[in-house]
């Protein structure tokens, strides 16, 4: 158990690293940058918007990669990590979807449009629910790992192409704006949401992981009582 | 893939083909429900309700690609739902994983099967949807057979991928579309637009490039579900 060992002091630093962060980040995000020109204080919501979407993609990413290493080398850490990924993903997933849903009801005056982003970032939710749906119907660890890594797995690769698909489809999202177009403090605040958001992901996907490890040492103590009596 | 590979593969399609001809249990119920659906879309939507003005015809047939495919997507489900229920029912699954050779056999073999069926469907389907929607189906009948077939393997490499993979779940008539739907968007919106372009005009010439996307979303899924297919069938 060294690697979850590894995983658990690794989660424990960078959430007392994320306590900090994200206290500085608010503090700039909220009181010390400038409003946006535009905007106004609306814009603000961005600080909390932008870096979930940095916690999304770390924790399905993690999600991805643990579940190609699980189904080459069927290590049950790999399989842990990859539920974690998955469940933190989903959680920043949704924040980010709904932070970007009360931006834009101000905004662009509606609460959802069939923009690719807010799309692709939709199904992707939709694709990741249907991987812990499925995680929820399968009781045998091992088929359930298996199904689960092949679920995620080809969610993940056919990302691009749903992006791709549905931006050809209709566009309307703002362009990302550039660095050097915003106010200086505007991208520290950012950024410092950015890192503090990554942290408390890692942190939570530590914490889910450890979870994880457990519901499955119990699972295989149910599954063979004999073999723990003995 | 050998030759003896693509013997297997068709002789499992043979098997499934030849099932479901004597049973004729998917077949039947599927063709209903998806005839059923494009009637209903008519109480839905409303005969008289306007469509595009500058357009001939009113709303339904100004949505009709959509409503076709919805119809083909819905009922499509229950035709790969089945594909491995029969086996998986009476232990036959074992057997199959017993043959010698490449399990892609298999996987290739069930598409097949899954495809004739689904073109069995829309053949049936294409003429119901031109008589309701009065479309005129015939003079542009190439192009919307070339979009069907298209739009018909990208959903019949993932639908046989994913009802394999749910085969043994509890809820997996739930489960199947649950899964299945999300990873067909592409095909769906370009299959959606290319049928669109094909029936009502294409006056900026962009049906080659949706059918295109579509070829595309075709080869990654078949390539995708073609390599994971062993992980898929163990145990």
């Amino acid at each position: 158990m060294a690697q979850g060992q590894r995983i658990e002091r690794f989660g424990l630093i960078a959430g007392f690293l994320a306590i900090p962060a994200l206290a500085v980040g608010l503090y700039l995000g909220l009181a010390w940058a400038p409003p946006d020109a535009m905007m106004g204080n609306v814009q603000r919501i961005m600080y909390v918007h932008f870096p979930s979407w940095i916690g999304t993609a770390l924790s399905y990413l993690t999600a991805f990669i643990c579940s190609i290493a699980y189904l080459a080398r069927r290590r049950p850490t790999m399989d842990y990590l990859a539920h974690a990924g998955v469940e933190v993903g989903v959680l920043f997933n949704t924040t980010g979807l709904i932070t970007g849903s009360i931006w834009g009801r101000p905004t662009w005056g509606v609460w959802w449009t069939w923009d690719p982003r807010l799309t692709t970032t939709a199904l992707m939710l939709v694709i990741f629910l249907g991987y812990l749906a499925v995680r929820a119907f399968l009781e045998d660890p091992d088929t359930r790992a298996r199904i689960a890594a092949l679920v995620a797995t080809i969610g993940f690769l056919n990302l691009p192409i749903v992006y791709y698909s549905v931006r050809w489809w209709r566009t309307l999202h703002q362009p990302q704006s550039s660095p050097e177009t915003v106010d200086p403090q505007i991208v520290v605040a950012l950024r410092v949401m950015m890192i503090a958001f990554a942290l408390l992901a890692a942190y939570l996907m530590s914490r889910r992981y450890i979870l994880a490890r457990l519901e499955g040492e119990r699972e295989r103590v149910e599954l063979e009582p004999e073999a723990q009596g003995g | 893939m050998t030759r003896a590979d693509f013997r297997r593969a068709w002789a499992v399609a043979w098997k499934d083909l030849l099932t479901e001809r004597r049973a004729k249990a998917a077949f039947n119920a599927m063709t209903f429900f998806a005839a059923l659906m494009l009637f209903t879309f008519g109480f839905a939507l409303g005969p008289d309700a306007p469509g595009t003005p500058g357009q001939a015809g009113g709303l339904l047939r100004h949505v009709a690609p959509g409503l076709i495919w919805v119809a083909i997507l819905f009922s499509g489900v229950l035709a790969v739902d089945r594909s491995f229920q029969l086996e998986a029912e009476r232990g036959g699954l074992e057997g199959l994983r017993l043959f010698p050779g490449d399990r892609k056999a298999i996987y290739f073999g069930k598409l097949c099967a899954n495809l004739i069926v689904l073109f069995a469907l829309e053949a049936v389907l294409l003429p119901i949807a031109a008589v309701l929607y009065s479309i005129d189906l015939w003079p542009r009948l190439p192009a919307v057979a070339a979009v069907t077939a298209a739009g018909s393997l990208g959903f019949a490499a993932m639908g046989t991928f994913y009802a394999a993979l749910t085969v043994n779940l509890r809820a997996r008539q739930v489960l199947l579309p649950l899964l299945l739907f999300p990873v067909l968007i592409p095909v769906v919106i370009a299959a959606v637009k290319a049928t669109t372009l094909a029936l009502h005009g294409d006056p900026m010439g962009e049906f080659g490039s949706w059918m295109r996307l579509l070829g595309a979303a075709d080869v990654l899924f078949l390539t995708v579900c073609a390599w994971t297919f062993e992980f898929v069938m163990e145990d």
